[in-house]
C-alpha cells in the first residue's frame, strides 16, 4: 500500500481544499436551517367535510359524497373483515370513494400523517408498531366515540350500540372522564391454555386450586411432560394468568391500585401469595426446561408437541398456533386455579378484554364516516363474518348464535358464561406499555421464572418501577373510574 | 492553472456539500434542537422545556445501562473483530508453510478460506440475526445440540436468556459476520505490501511472529485505524441496533442484559411516544461516537511510513 502526500506545488493543497470546504459547510448549514420551515411545526389543514343529514338510515349524520380513507393493522386477523365491512359501507352509500389500506407497519406510516395533520379516517392502530395511545390521547389527536355509542344499534334500532357491547369495552376506551376514544374491536379472552386430550391422557380434569394444580404437574413430570412454559423472551404473557389470580385471591381492588400505581399496591398479601404460587413451578422443576429462552411461537410450539400442559396466553392462540396444533389437542381455556378457599373471588374469575384498538383521529377529514364504518362492523352480520374468519369474538356481546364454534372460542365463550360479572380487567397494559411489559414483564417476572430472583426480591423491584412511573412526569397516568 | 481556480473548486463542491449539509449536518441541528422540547413524535404541538430531558437522562438508570453496553461494543467488538481478522488474514497470505518457489505463501486452501469468510458478509445482519436466535434456542437450536451431542448434557446455557451470557451471545453475532469483511480488507493492504521486506527478514532469520508484528502490523496501519473507526461506529449503530433488536426482543434483552444506546432511542420515541426525550440520548450518542472517533485517530496516529 503506497501512499502520496500533498505537494506543495499549485497552491491550495488537499488539506487546505479540505479545511475550506468544511468552512463552507458550517456557514451554509445555518443559512439552510432558517430557510426551511421547522418538519413538525405544521399542523396542517383542519378542514372537515360538510355533515351529512340525519335519518333514521344515517343517525350520525354520514356525508353521503365524502370519501373515506381506513387503514387496518394487517396482523393476526388479517383483512378480510374489514374489507368485507367496508362493502357494506359501500353498498350504504354508493357515491363515496373509499380508499383502503392495511399494513403491518402502523406507525411508520401513520406517525408522518398524524404530524402533518392529514391522518385517515379510521385506523387499527394494532400490532408491534401500534401507535401510543396514551400520548395520542394526551395530545388530543382522536375523536371522542361518543356519538357512535349512543347512536342506535344496526340490527335492533332501540337500542344503543354502548348497550350491545361486551362488558369492560366502553371503560377500556376512556382514559380520564367520559369521552371514549377507543373502540376495540375483538374480544380477547385470556388464561391458562390447555389441551383437554393432554389432560384425559393424566386421567385429570383441570385443577381448580393450586394444590390440585401442583400434583397435577406432579404427576405430568414423572410422565417426562412439564407442567407450564410461557413465552420466556416475552414475559409479559404470564400476567394473563397471574393477574386475574391475584384478583381471585385478594378481590379486585388489589389490581385496580396496582393499576392506579398506588405505593406498595404490590406489597398486598395477594400479590405475594400469587408470585410465590407461580415461583413453585420452577422451584419444583415444573417449567419446561429452556423456557426463559424461547419466544412465543416456539414455546406454543412446545406445548403443541404435548411438551408442556398449560401455558398463559390469549384467544388469538388458536389462530396463532393452528399450524402446529394437531387435530385432536381439544384446545380449552381455564380461569386461574385458585389459592384456596380463602380466596376473595370464586373460581371462574377471568380476565377478558377488547383487542384491535380501532381510533378516528381528531383530524380525520370524515370521521362521520369514521364512526359510521365501525357502526357496520359492530352489527351482527359483521361481526359473526369475524368470528367465522378469524376465530375470534368480537365486542358485541352475543353474535355467535348460529353459527359453528372452533374448540378454543367455545371453551372461551363457555369460560365467559362462567366468570358472569367476574371478569378483571387490568389496565397495565393500555396505559403504561413501557412498565407493563419489559419492567414487569422481562425485569421482573422473566427473572423470577427463571429462577434468577426470589419472589420478595422481584416485588420489592416491581414495586420500584411502579413508584417511578408514578413519579415520572414525562408520561401521562390514569386512574381506574 | 491559477486562473478561475475557485470558481472551479465551488462547482464542483457545491452540490455535494449542499446535499450533505441537508441530509447529514441539519438533522443532527434540528435533533440537538428538538432534545431541548418535550416532542412526542405523535402530535405536531411541544413547547421547550430547557435541560429537563438532559437532567432525567442522568439520573436514567436504563440509560446508564445502555452507555455501559455501547461502550462494551465500541471497545471490544472491534479489537475482537479487527484481532482476528488480522491473525486470519496473516495466515491466508504469510502464515503458510514456505513452498518452492515462493518465500512467502498462504496457509494450504488459502483460497476457499477466504470465501468461507467473507460469506457472512453477503448475508444481510438481519437474516443473520434470525438465524442466530434459532440457534441459540436452549433446546431446539443449533448451539445446544452441538453441546449434548459431544456428551456435555450438563452445560445447557440460556443464552439470550440469560443476563449474564446474553450480550456475549448477540456480540459474538457482530464479530462472526464482520470478521469476513476485514479479513479481505486486510488480505488486500497485505497483498501491497512489497515481498521483498518479508524475504529480507526471514533471511536474517524472522520468526513467523516478528514478522508479523514488525513488518505486516507497522506497513498495515493505517487500513487497521479505518477499519477500527468503521468498526466502531457499527458497534455503536445500525449492526449493534439490528441484532439486539431481532435476537433479544423485548425490550433488549432479559433485565435490560443487552440494551444498548441505539436501541433506546429507537424505542423512547417510537414505543413511548417520547421523541424529545429520545433526540436527548441521540444527542449522547453523537458525542460519544464524536469521542471515539477523535479518540482512535489520536491515539493512532503514527509517523506514516512510504514505500
Amino acid at each position: 500500500m503506497g501512499s502520496t502526500s500533498a505537494h506543495n506545488n499549485e497552491g491550495l493543497g488537499r488539506r487546505d481544499l479540505i479545511k475550506r470546504s468544511a468552512a463552507l459547510g458550517l456557514i451554509a448549514v445555518p443559512t439552510m436551517s432558517f430557510l426551511s420551515a421547522c418538519a413538525s411545526g405544521d399542523s396542517g389543514g383542519d378542514e372537515k367535510v360538510d355533515k351529512g343529514k340525519k335519518t333514521e338510515k344515517n343517525p350520525l349524520g354520514v356525508n353521503e359524497g365524502a370519501p373515506l380513507e381506513i387503514v387496518i393493522f394487517d396482523g393476526g386477523f388479517g383483512t378480510k373483515y374489514a374489507e368485507d365491512a367496508k362493502a357494506v359501507y359501500e353498498k350504504t352509500y354508493p357515491k363515496a370513494k373509499i380508499k383502503f389500506s392495511s399494513t403491518q407497519k402502523i406507525r411508520s406510516q401513520l406517525q408522518p400523517r398524524f404530524n402533518g395533520g392529514t391522518p385517515p379516517d379510521l385506523i387499527d392502530n394494532s400490532g408491534a408498531e401500534q401507535m401510543d395511545m396514551g400520548v395520542l390521547v394526551g395530545k388530543k389527536q382522536l375523536t371522542d366515540l361518543t356519538p357512535l355509542l349512543d347512536s342506535p344499534s344496526i340490527d335492533d334500532p332501540s337500542r344503543k350500540v354502548r348497550d350491545t357491547l361486551r362488558p369492560g369495552i366502553v371503560e377500556m376506551g376512556q382514559f380520564d372522564g367520559d369521552p371514549v376514544w377507543i373502540m376495540y374491536y375483538a374480544y380477547t379472552v385470556y388464561g391458562v391454555w390447555y389441551s383437554e386430550t393432554a389432560l384425559e391422557k393424566l386421567d385429570a380434569t383441570y385443577p381448580e386450586n393450586w394444590d390440585d394444580m401442583l400434583a397435577l404437574c406432579a404427576k405430568a413430570k414423572k410422565k417426562g411432560v412439564a407442567g407450564w412454559t410461557y413465552a420466556g423472551k416475552h414475559p409479559y404473557y404470564l400476567p394473563f394468568s397471574l393477574y386475574p389470580f391475584i384478583a381471585k385471591i385478594g378481590g379486585r381492588e388489589v389490581l385496580d391500585k396496582i393499576d392506579n400505581l398506588e405505593p406498595n399496591a404490590w406489597s398486598d398479601p395477594a400479590v405475594k401469595a400469587a408470585f410465590e404460587a407461580y415461583y413453585e413451578l420452577f422451584k419444583k422443576g415444573y417449567i419446561l426446561k429452556g423456557t426463559p429462552g424461547i419466544d412465543h411461537i416456539q414455546s406454543q410450539t412446545a406445548w403443541t408437541q404435548g411438551k408442556a400442559l398449560f401455558i398463559p396466553n390469549g384467544s388469538w392462540v388458536e389462530n396463532e398456533a393452528a399450524k402446529t396444533m394437531p387435530a385432536d389437542f381439544k384446545l380449552a381455556v381455564g380461569a386461574p386455579s385458585g389459592l384456596d378457599s380463602s380466596d376473595k373471588m370464586p373460581f371462574g374469575t377471568i380476565w377478558a378484554s377488547g383487542g384491535e384498538p380501532f381510533i378516528v383521529p381528531k383530524s380525520a377529514k370524515n370521521p362521520d364516516g369514521g364512526m359510521e364504518q365501525l357502526r357496520i362492523m359492530l352489527s351482527e352480520a359483521s361481526s359473526k363474518n369475524f368470528t367465522q374468519s378469524v376465530k375470534s369474538l368480537t365486542a358485541l356481546n352475543g353474535g355467535t348464535d348460529g353459527i359453528e364454534l372452533t374448540p378454543g372460542l367455545r371453551s372461551a365463550t363457555a369460560a365467559l358464561e362462567k366468570a358472569g360479572d367476574n371478569v378483571v380487567n387490568p389496565r397495565l397494559q393500555d396505559w403504561y406499555v413501557k412498565l407493563q411489559k419489559e419492567q414487569i414483564g422481562v425485569a421482573g417476572l422473566g427473572e423470577m421464572m427463571a429462577g434468577r430472583a426470589t419472589p420478595a426480591e422481584t416485588i420489592k423491584k416491581i414495586q420500584g418501577f411502579a413508584d417511578a412511573a408514578a413519579k415520572d412526569q414525562s408520561i401521562k397516568h390514569y386512574k381506574h373510574q | 492553472m491559477q486562473h478561475g481556480k475557485y470558481r472551479f473548486i465551488v462547482g464542483f463542491l457545491a452540490a455535494p456539500l449542499a446535499l450533505y449539509a441537508i441530509f447529514v449536518i441539519w438533522p443532527f441541528i434540528q435533533s440537538i434542537y428538538y432534545s431541548f422540547t418535550d416532542w412526542t413524535g405523535l402530535s405536531p404541538d411541544f413547547k421547550m422545556v430547557g435541560f429537563d430531558n438532559y437532567s432525567r437522562m442522568l439520573e436514567d438508570q436504563i440509560f446508564w445501562d445502555s452507555l455501559g453496553h455501547s461502550l462494551i461494543f465500541a471497545l471490544l467488538l472491534p479489537l475482537v473483530t479487527l484481532g482476528l481478522a488480522l491473525f486470519f488474514a496473516f495466515m491466508l497470505n504469510v502464515g503458510g508453510r514456505r513452498r518452492k518457489g515462493a518465500a512467502i505463501a498462504g496457509v494450504r486452501g488459502s483460497g476457499f478460506y477466504k470465501i468461507a469468510y467473507f460469506f457472512p458478509q453477503v448475508l444481510s445482519i438481519a437474516i443473520v440475526a434470525v438465524l442466530f436466535a434459532f440457534a441459540y434456542n436452549p433446546n431446539e437450536g443449533a448451539i445446544n445440540g452441538l453441546l449434548r451431542a459431544i456428551g456435555l448434557d450438563s452445560v445447557q446455557p440460556q443464552w439470550l436468556g440469560d443476563p449474564d451470557t446474553a450480550l456475549w451471545a448477540v456480540m459474538a453475532v457482530l464479530v462472526w459476520s464482520t470478521v469476513g469483511f476485514f479479513v479481505v480488507l486486510f488480505s488486500a493492504g497485505m497483498a501491497s505490501i512489497p515481498k521483498d521486506f518479508y524475504e529480507a527478514a526471514l533471511l536474517d532469520g524472522a520468526s513467523r511472529f516478528t514478522t508479523f508484528f514488525r513488518i505486516t502490523i507497522p506497513l498495515l496501519w493505517d487500513t487497521v485505524q479505518s477499519g477500527w473507526v468503521y468498526m466502531g461506529i457499527l458497534a455503536l449503530g445500525a449492526e449493534s441496533f439490528a441484532v439486539v433488536q431481532i435476537m433479544t426482543v423485548g425490550p433488549g434483552g432479559p433485565d435490560y442484559s443487552t440494551t444498548v444506546l441505539v436501541l433506546y432511542v429507537y424505542q423512547t420515541a417510537f414505543r413511548d411516544g417520547q421523541a424529545g426525550y429520545a433526540t436527548t440520548i441521540g444527542v449522547a450518542l453523537l458525542v460519544i461516537t464524536l469521542a471515539l472517533a477523535a479518540l482512535v485517530m489520536r491515539v493512532g496516529r503514527r509517523e506514516r511510513l512510504e514505500f
